[in-house]
């Protein structure tokens, strides 16, 4: 095909029909609607009808002004917490997997497991466990002989619920940083640790000098990850407490979505989705600072 | 004298490291089995139940093992009350026709970026590297007016256009990739009088295969358990895909659990056995996706 035409013409045709396609559907699905966003988010439009009348900054004003919509990122600071705790654990069993182990492999395989899961079937299989009457936990507990606890509500306190659900996100998620960490710390050539031991460094010193440092960049990405997955997180909530008991598991993202198709208050919703895409935008460019200035110190 | 001092006390120390490594070990192993356990726990009561009769359900504890493994009651109702037959294929179709999508769009967008100079190639690719920072989910109140517009809402088009259009994962993984591709490979090809268009088709093309192998495995975990379009751009009945029957299904039944632990069952099992299968290249599918 086009063997005929000189290398110049068939790199021209090539750019060209090679690029015209993915590069309308990006600008269509992603530069687009993030113009339109701005747009609507200095309108009151709701969604349906054919004028979009300008506010200008109100929408913002609301955001701020409202303390209902901010008091829901106390929501989301479960996740974070949970995240944090997630990736210390996640570091551990990279370490202990290793390390010179019998069924390394079979422990790799299990932890992971939850990961390639259905999300909304894991929801409702914890909804399964967290249940106050027949769920396992408190089944559990109970026959641990710990029955003051094993008629806790979890999904059903208000202090209780967005740890509860954060931990199923922890249940779900801790094998896939795991598995990113036990790559990187593969790659540490093992003579290093060899050294180490010839200068008679114990365990700990070894982990504080040499693991760590070597998996500095690796552990830097799986935060930004766990603060910007904070920030977002929705369908665990959505499906297994749909927000409640009286919103209070409601996440940012749930609130943005329920502003939008429910209350038909698409300016609103828009002004919250800029706000939030400038958060995770600031703690990005945050990273890359924090890393940029790691590389000029090493 | 002393030296027999020394030798005790040599033995004493070597003694005492020894322990150590035993206690070591022992909180090791200790550890990873109870990361199985908590792994393993919340399936278990899932499975168990999934072979139960409701009069058994009600009468035993949550945690028993069913009378019978060969109950197959609960999976009957759920396939035929509950669709599940219809969001399979639908979720099938659907990951079939994203990924055809998705490695020809990928590999002609890397091809280009990777092996030509042309006016505007940084403004492209500063486009998807931009594009990769701006969560969709942030978006998604004004791209629900676009798919509308489009007349693709509750359509099998809307996830397929969404997952093809606003994901560029696949770019960077095969621009990443098509760097380690030596350019000698392309320049003897034209020393040969192929055309361009042969080069990336029979020497990028079937290069770029161990990179087509990572995006096929993350985008079927990613699109089989996606919940949030399949939800928002598909409301009908009859384009019900896993997650989305799942979910309607439990809010019919939601007092029935035997029934909703055999449905959740059925829709953890095609994942769970290819992982069990296909391991090793999810796990560097899932590494090199992240690390690089």
């Amino acid at each position: 095909m086009f063997g005929h035409l000189s290398y110049n013409k068939q790199k021209l045709l090539i750019i060209v029909s090679f690029l015209v396609i993915p590069l309308s559907l990006l600008l269509l699905l992603t530069y687009y609607p993030a113009t339109k966003l701005i747009y609507y988010s200095f309108t009151n439009w709701d969604g349906y009808s054919p004028d979009q009348p300008w506010v200008g900054l109100a929408n913002y004003k609301e955001v701020f002004e409202n303390p209902d919509i901010f008091r829901v990122f106390r929501h989301n600071f479960a996740y974070f917490v949970m995240g944090i705790v997630q990736n210390i654990v996640a570091i551990y069993f990279a370490i202990v997997l290793n390390s010179k182990l019998r069924g390394r492999n079979f422990f790799r395989t299990m932890l992971f497991l939850p990961y390639i899961m259905n999300g909304v079937a894991v929801a409702f299989m914890f909804g399964y466990v967290f249940d106050t009457t027949n769920g396992s936990l408190n089944l559990f507990l109970n026959s641990l002989g710990l029955s003051h606890l094993s008629q806790t509500s979890w999904l059903g306190t208000e202090g209780l619920v967005n740890y509860a659900l954060a931990s199923t996100g922890f249940w779900r998620f801790m094998g896939y940083n795991m598995v990113i960490y036990l790559a990187s710390l593969q790659a540490i050539p093992r003579d290093i640790y060899e050294a180490a031991k010839i200068d008679g460094a114990g365990a700990f010193q070894t982990l504080g000098r040499i693991t760590l440092p070597n998996i500095k960049p690796v552990i830097q990405l799986n935060l930004f990850l766990t603060v910007t997955g904070a920030l977002e997180v929705f369908d665990l909530p959505f499906v297994l407490t749909k927000g409640g008991p009286a919103g209070a598991s409601q996440t940012y993202v749930q609130r943005v979505i329920d502003t939008a198709f429910a209350y038909n208050n698409y300016g609103l919703a828009s002004a919250m989705s800029i706000i939030l895409l400038v958060f995770v935008i600031a703690i990005l460019l945050i990273q890359q600072w924090v890393l940029s200035r790691g590389g000029k110190e090493a | 004298m002393n030296s027999i001092m020394n030798r005790n006390k040599n033995t004493n120390i070597n003694a005492n490291t020894h322990m150590k490594n035993h206690v070591k070990t022992l909180i090791k192993y200790l550890s990873l089995f109870f990361g199985v356990f908590v792994v393993l726990f919340p399936p278990y009561v899932i499975i168990v139940n999934a072979f139960k009769s409701t009069t058994e359900f009600n009468t035993s504890s949550t945690m028993a093992l069913p009378q019978s493994f060969f109950n197959m009651e609960n999976f009957q109702v759920v396939i035929e009350r509950g669709r599940l037959l219809s969001g399979f294929a639908n979720i099938l179709l659907i990951i079939i026709v994203v990924l055809c999508l998705n490695i020809l769009f990928g590999t002609m967008v890397a091809y280009v970026l990777g092996r030509f100079k042309f006016r505007g190639k940084k403004l492209v690719f500063g486009a998807y590297i931009i594009a990769t920072v701006i969560p969709s989910i942030t978006t998604q109140v004004a791209t629900f007016g676009i798919i509308k517009g489009l007349g693709l809402y509750n359509t099998l088009g809307a996830p397929i256009i969404l997952y093809v259009g606003a994901d560029v994962i696949q770019i960077i993984l095969y621009l990443q990739f098509i760097r380690n591709i030596p350019i000698d490979l392309d320049e003897c090809a034209m020393v040969e009088g192929a055309s361009l268009f042969k080069i990336y088709r029979s020497v990028i093309f079937p290069l770029l295969t161990p990179a087509t192998a990572t995006l096929v495995i993350l985008k079927t975990i990613s699109i089989y358990n996606d919940m949030y379009i399949p939800y928002l751009y598909m409301p009908k009945q009859s384009l019900g895909v896993v997650t989305t029957v799942l979910m309607r299904f439990q809010g019919v039944n939601t007092a029935d659990w035997n029934l909703i632990c055999a449905a959740i069952l059925l829709i953890l099992l095609p994942t769970v056995i290819l992982y069990l299968f296909l391991q090793r290249y999810i796990f560097e599918g899932v590494t090199s996706g992240a690390v690089k």
